[in-house]
Parts: structure tokens; C-alpha cells; sequence
């Protein structure tokens, strides 16, 4: 069914059709919208078998997951930043536990500076936890990945984290179809656990392991990410027959194939970007964009046939590996490893910063005629960089940085964009 | 595309206003993108949200930086953000207030745009007597389908039930009504 409503009622709504046993929830802006819409659902009892669990943290949220998850029950949580942080250790322990827990990511930027807005900072220092990592490019999408999500996750006993942008997609109204209760029973089966904490058949989950079996453990849940790479193109294109839309995989190529530049970036920023590779195209500039849907497990194979034709690659990131430059950059040029071709990577849109058509339009300018440095940052303010610096050097006891750059700035509501 | 911006503060519902547009647009068959832009989360804080319409699915994900329309839900943010800021040219301007865009200042605006396209309404008045609240954003979405003819009253009317409860619903339902007819009737004033 078609509506026009919110990113996060969108997600609840698909959770809701997903039949989940558990939900545990902290809130934290801007994830918050979802697990308020599943817990008003649960309240108002249209969620049978389905048990809404108040936690005191992020960590209580996701070591109730575990246990819920541990003793057989299709379970489901979210969280955004600093939430993902405290749950860390029980975000390793899902997934060396082989537990199929979905989980939504609000993405949002990690303090300090503390900054509510949006960013990929935080799945993104969960990239080697374990967990699938899926990015989602609309609200659509987001909707159709947790349904995929879950089917993923119980194949392979494995949990799957989907990210979206936080309030760029969870708080924007948007048009989406909502499927049928009867469709996304047919898509996905009931739950049959690999291992569960059963009274008529006890086990233990969790042994400690040795250095006799640590790395054969650990090997095996590498090989699990590596058997995701076939499954998820494989669900994808299950979800596009039976749906009718196609959702999810682990790339998407636009205009790509007589390309000489590439963008690669995640999430809802590519809307933007395919603007703008559209404009472009229009007076004859041969580029094109690739959207990472699957960032865990890394596809490298399929985004070395997507790039290696190409000229130059730009990997828009938002989030940025301090003293390194780019996350996602990384694994692009090792798809790309013994591939000559110019590569740069570009931070952008940072704790919330708009990325803007104009803005984008001129670094692929810069990058078609390659005048970029290897690493940019896109639209930093020289100015106020270069005076902090000056400052610094005046007095020893310089201050707090971020609210020196503050007062400089004067009023921030002034501004649009 | 038909983009619009709504300045106003934090409690006024600027947010509400956004997403009830977008969800008329919806109700006649158009694609429709509503997003906030929280400056703070805050009572009384300056904040902006942003509604595009259009016939063909929207992929831009930018704040609306060249609006087709302002909606200014509150007139003391005038001195305080730069409101007007990419304004296209002959973009529609619906301001809240019980003043003349004279009256605040703003004579330069309505003469570069056009008396047709720019309006003020007493929404937050309006709200107050049909509300008893002072949430003027269903007041000024029934305005500014008057002015700007995108959309029309009864899909803004029946977004708004959408929205809310239905006592709640039908008094702001009343409020927009209400604008809606007192813009038209400016408009056909300035049009003679």
C-alpha cells in the first residue's frame, strides 16, 4: 500500500511485518521515532506474540537482544551514535555468537564535539564487529532491506545492522509501499534457530576458546561474510520478484558503464549525487555513480568490475578515519589493486553538514580535470581552519577548540543550509 | 519542482507543517519530500523544514536552498535568520502576522515579487480562535494553498485529518478554511 509518511514509522512498520518475538530499545536521537512506533504497536496489541522489553541502556538493549535471540526468538533493536558505542562489546559478542539479531543504525556523528546530526561515524566504527553492514540510498529501501535483513541474518546466523541516515531518511516524509502481511510471510519463513537455550535440551552458547580454536572460530565468521556476498544479490533479486522493485544487493552502478569518472558513495547522498551525474551528463561529461549497499561484507569483486574501466574514482565518504583520510577509500582501492587509475577520496558532509548540488558539481569538475588532492574535504572553511591555527600559536593556554570556532562563527541559526 | 521552506520556531509545529504538505501533495498523486532542519531542539529556537512536490520520484537530498515559496511562521525571526535567502524570482512569500508587509519592513520584497505573490495572515490568531492554541501551521498551509494554488484546500484539509485526532483535526481544519478565504480575498483585491 502506498503512503506518504516518515522514514521511521516506514521502518516500524516494516519490523511490524517481520513478526518479531523481541524488541529492546534506549532511546537516542534519531533513531528514536522507530522503537516508539513499534512499542506504541506492541501497547496497542496488534503485534501478537511480541514483547516490547524497557531497558536502562544501550548495553542492557543489546544483551537483551542477545539473550532473546540466544534462546530462539526473532528479535530486534536500534540505536544511533553514542548508543552503538556503549553497546560495543555486545555488538562483538552477537556476532561471534552467531546470533541473527537485527538492528537499525539512526546513523549519526560520534562525539566530541557532541552533534546530533547525521554522518556515518558510527556503523562505521563497527565495521569489523561481525555484523553485516547494509546501507540504505531511500526510505524505501530501508523498509525492503530489514525485511531482507531478517531473512539474511536467520540464513546465515549472523546479525545484520541496516543503516539510514539519520533524520535525512528517518525524519523525512517520503512515499513508500507497504507490502502486504501475506507477501512478506511468503518472502520470509519463520524462524528456525541454528542453536537455542532450550530447558528439554540444554547447551551452553558462549565457551571460552583458546588458542587452540580461537582462529578457526574466528576464520569461520569471516567465511560466513564471505557466503553473504553470494546470498545477498541472491535475496535481492528474490525480493525484486516477488516485490517488484529492486532493493538491496551489494552495488548499484548508474551510468556507469562508459564512464571515465566514478563516484562511489553510501547512502541517501546519492539522490544528490545522481542529480548531479545526470546534469552532467546532459553536456556530454561521461560519469557515473556507484551506490554501496552492502559495506559488510566488502564486495570487492563486484566493485572492481564496476570501476576498473574507469579513469578516476571519488569515494564521497561521511565519515573520516583521523590521521588516514577515508574509510570506504580503503577497501575501493583494494578492489582496485594493480588497477592504474586516479583515486580520491572526499569527506563530506560531516555531523550533519549539507551536501549540496553546487558543491558536488565542482569537485567532480576539479576531479575530471584532475586538480584534487587525494584527500579533500568538501567545503571546509579555510578561513576559520587557518585562524584557529593562528590563534593557537598566540597563547600556551589557547582553550577548547570547538568553542573558540563557535564564537568566531557567531549565531549558527542565521545561515540556511 | 515546487520547493517550499518554512522558518519558524521550535513549538510551533514548523516540522508538522512540512510533513501535512507533503502528505496533501501525496493525497493527489504527486511525489512529495518533507524534512526538517533542526537548528536546536528547542522551544523558541529558530527552526527551518522543507517540503519539494513533484511528478517524478525526488532524489535530492539538499536543504532547499532556492525556494518557491516561504512560509514565515513567525515574523520576529525577520531580524534574526536570513529568511529570504535564494528566494527564486516571483517566489510566493506568506507570512505570519496581523501586519502589512509594509508594516514590517518588507515594502523592497513585495515590490520585487509582486503583490499577488506575497501575503501576510493572521494564522496565530486564527489558531487562537479556532485551535485556542497558538499553532499557526494549519492556518498558514490553508494561506498558502490560497497564494500559491499548488495544492489544493481540501487535500490540505484532509492531510490534516490525517494528522491529528479528530476534535483537533476539524479545528485546525476551521483555521485553514479560514485562511485559505482570507487570502483569496487578498489576492482578488490586489488583482484589481
Amino acid at each position: 500500500m502506498l503512503k506518504q509518511t516518515e522514514g521511521s514509522r516506514a521502518v516500524a512498520e516494516a519490523i511490524a511485518l517481520c513478526r518479531p518475538e523481541v524488541i529492546c530499545a534506549y532511546p537516542i536521537t534519531p533513531q528514536t521515532h522507530i522503537v516508539e512506533g513499534l512499542g506504541e504497536m506492541v501497547k496497542a496489541g496488534e503485534l501478537a506474540g511480541c514483547e516490547f522489553i524497557n531497558v536502562e541502556s544501550e548495553f542492557a538493549a543489546l544483551s537483551v537482544a542477545i539473550g532473546a535471540s540466544a534462546a530462539g526468538a526473532r528479535t530486534y533493536t536500534a540505536t544511533s551514535s553514542q548508543g552503538l558505542l556503549f553497546m560495543a562489546e555486545a555488538v562483538y559478542n552477537a556476532a561471534g555468537l552467531g546470533l541473527p539479531i537485527v538492528m537499525t543504525i539512526g546513523n549519526r556523528a560520534i562525539g566530541a564535539p557532541i552533534n546530533i546530526w547525521n554522518d556515518h561515524s558510527d556503523s562505521m566504527s563497527m565495521r569489523d564487529a561481525g555484523w553485516i553492514q547494509l546501507f540504505a540510498e531511500t526510505n524505501q529501501e530501508a523498509l525492503d532491506l530489514h525485511i531482507q535483513a531478517f531473512r539474511l541474518a536467520e540464513e546465515l546466523s549472523c546479525p545484520v545492522m541496516v543503516c539510514m541516515d539519520g533524520f535525512i531518511l528517518t525524519h523525512a516524509y517520503d512515499r513508500v509501499d507497504v507490502p502486504a502481511q501475506a507477501e512478506v510471510d511468503a518472502f520470509l519463513p519463520a524462524f528456525e534457530p541454528r542453536q537455542v537455550l532450550d530447558p528439554a535440551e540444554p547447551v551452553t552458547i558462549g565457551a571460552m576458546v583458546g588458542p587452540e580454536a580461537f582462529t578457526e572460530v574466528r576464520y569461520l565468521a569471516h567465511h560466513k561474510q564471505l557466503r553473504a556476498l553470494a546470498l545477498i544479490p541472491h535475496l535481492s533479486s528474490e525480493f525484486a520478484a516477488k516485490f517488484g522493485r529492486a532493493s538491496g544487493g551489494l552495488i548499484r552502478p548508474y551510468r556507469t558503464s562508459d564512464a571515465e569518472t566514478i563516484v562511489v558513495a553510501l547512502g541517501s547522498v546519492i539522490g544528490t549525487v545522481k542529480e548531479v551525474v545526470d546534469d552532467m551528463r546532459g553536456e556530454g561529461v561521461a560519469i557515473g555513480c556507484v551506490s554501496i549497499c552492502s559495506f559488510r561484507p566488502f564486495p570487492l569483486t563486484a566493485l572492481r568490475e564496476a570501476l576498473e574501466h574507469a579513469k578516476r574514482v571519488i569515494v564521497l565518504e561521511k565519515c573520516l578515519a583521523v590521521g588516514l583520510g577515508g574509510i570506504v577509500s580503503d577497501g575501493v582501492r583494494k578492489a582496485l589493486s594493480g588497477v592504474m587509475l586516479k583515486g580520491y577520496t572526499v569527506i563530506a558532509g560531516l555531523g550533519g553538514r549539507a551536501i549540496t548540488r553546487k558543491s558536488l558539481r565542482q569537485l567532480f569538475e576539479d576531479a575530471g580535470a584532475d586538480e584534487l588532492e587525494q584527500v579533500t574535504f568538501l567545503d571546509l572553511n579555510a578561513d576559520i581552519v587557518a585562524s584557529e591555527l593562528e590563534r593557537e600559536t598566540l597563547s600556551r593556554r589557547s582553550g577548547p577548540t570547538a568553542e573558540a570556532i563557535l564564537r568566531r562563527l557567531g549565531t549558527v541559526a542565521s545561515g540556511i543550509g | 519542482m515546487f520547493q517550499i521552506r518554512i522558518h519558524g520556531r521550535g513549538g510551533q509545529g514548523v516540522v508538522t507543517g512540512a510533513e501535512m504538505l507533503s502528505v496533501a501533495a501525496f493525497l493527489e498523486g504527486r511525489y512529495a519530500q518533507a524534512f526538517p532542519s533542526f537548528g536546536s531542539e528547542r522551544m523558541g529556537a529558530p527552526v527551518m523544514a522543507f517540503c519539494r512536490i513533484d511528478d517524478r520520484e525526488i532524489r535530492l537530498r539538499e536543504p532547499v536552498l532556492a525556494p518557491d515559496a516561504l512560509i514565515i511562521q513567525d515574523p520576529t525571526l525577520l531580524h534574526q535568520v536570513d529568511l529570504f535567502s535564494g528566494l527564486a524570482p516571483g517566489g510566493y512569500v506568506l507570512i505570519n502576522s496581523t501586519r502589512s508587509f509594509g508594516e514590517l519592513g518588507l515594502a523592497e520584497i513585495v515590490r520585487g515579487g509582486g503583490r499577488h505573490r506575497m501575503c501576510t495572515v493572521p494564522a496565530t490568531e486564527l489558531a487562537m480562535k479556532h485551535v485556542k492554541r497558538p499553532l499557526p501551521n494549519a492556518a498558514l498551509l490553508g494561506g498558502f494553498a490560497a497564494i500559491s494554488r499548488e495544492i489544493k484546500l481540501k487535500s490540505v484539509a484532509a492531510a490534516i485529518r490525517e494528522k491529528f485526532p479528530r476534535a483537533i483535526a476539524e479545528s485546525n481544519v476551521a483555521a485553514a478554511e479560514e485562511a485559505y478565504a482570507l487570502v483569496t480575498k487578498a489576492r482578488e483585491t490586489s488583482d484589481a
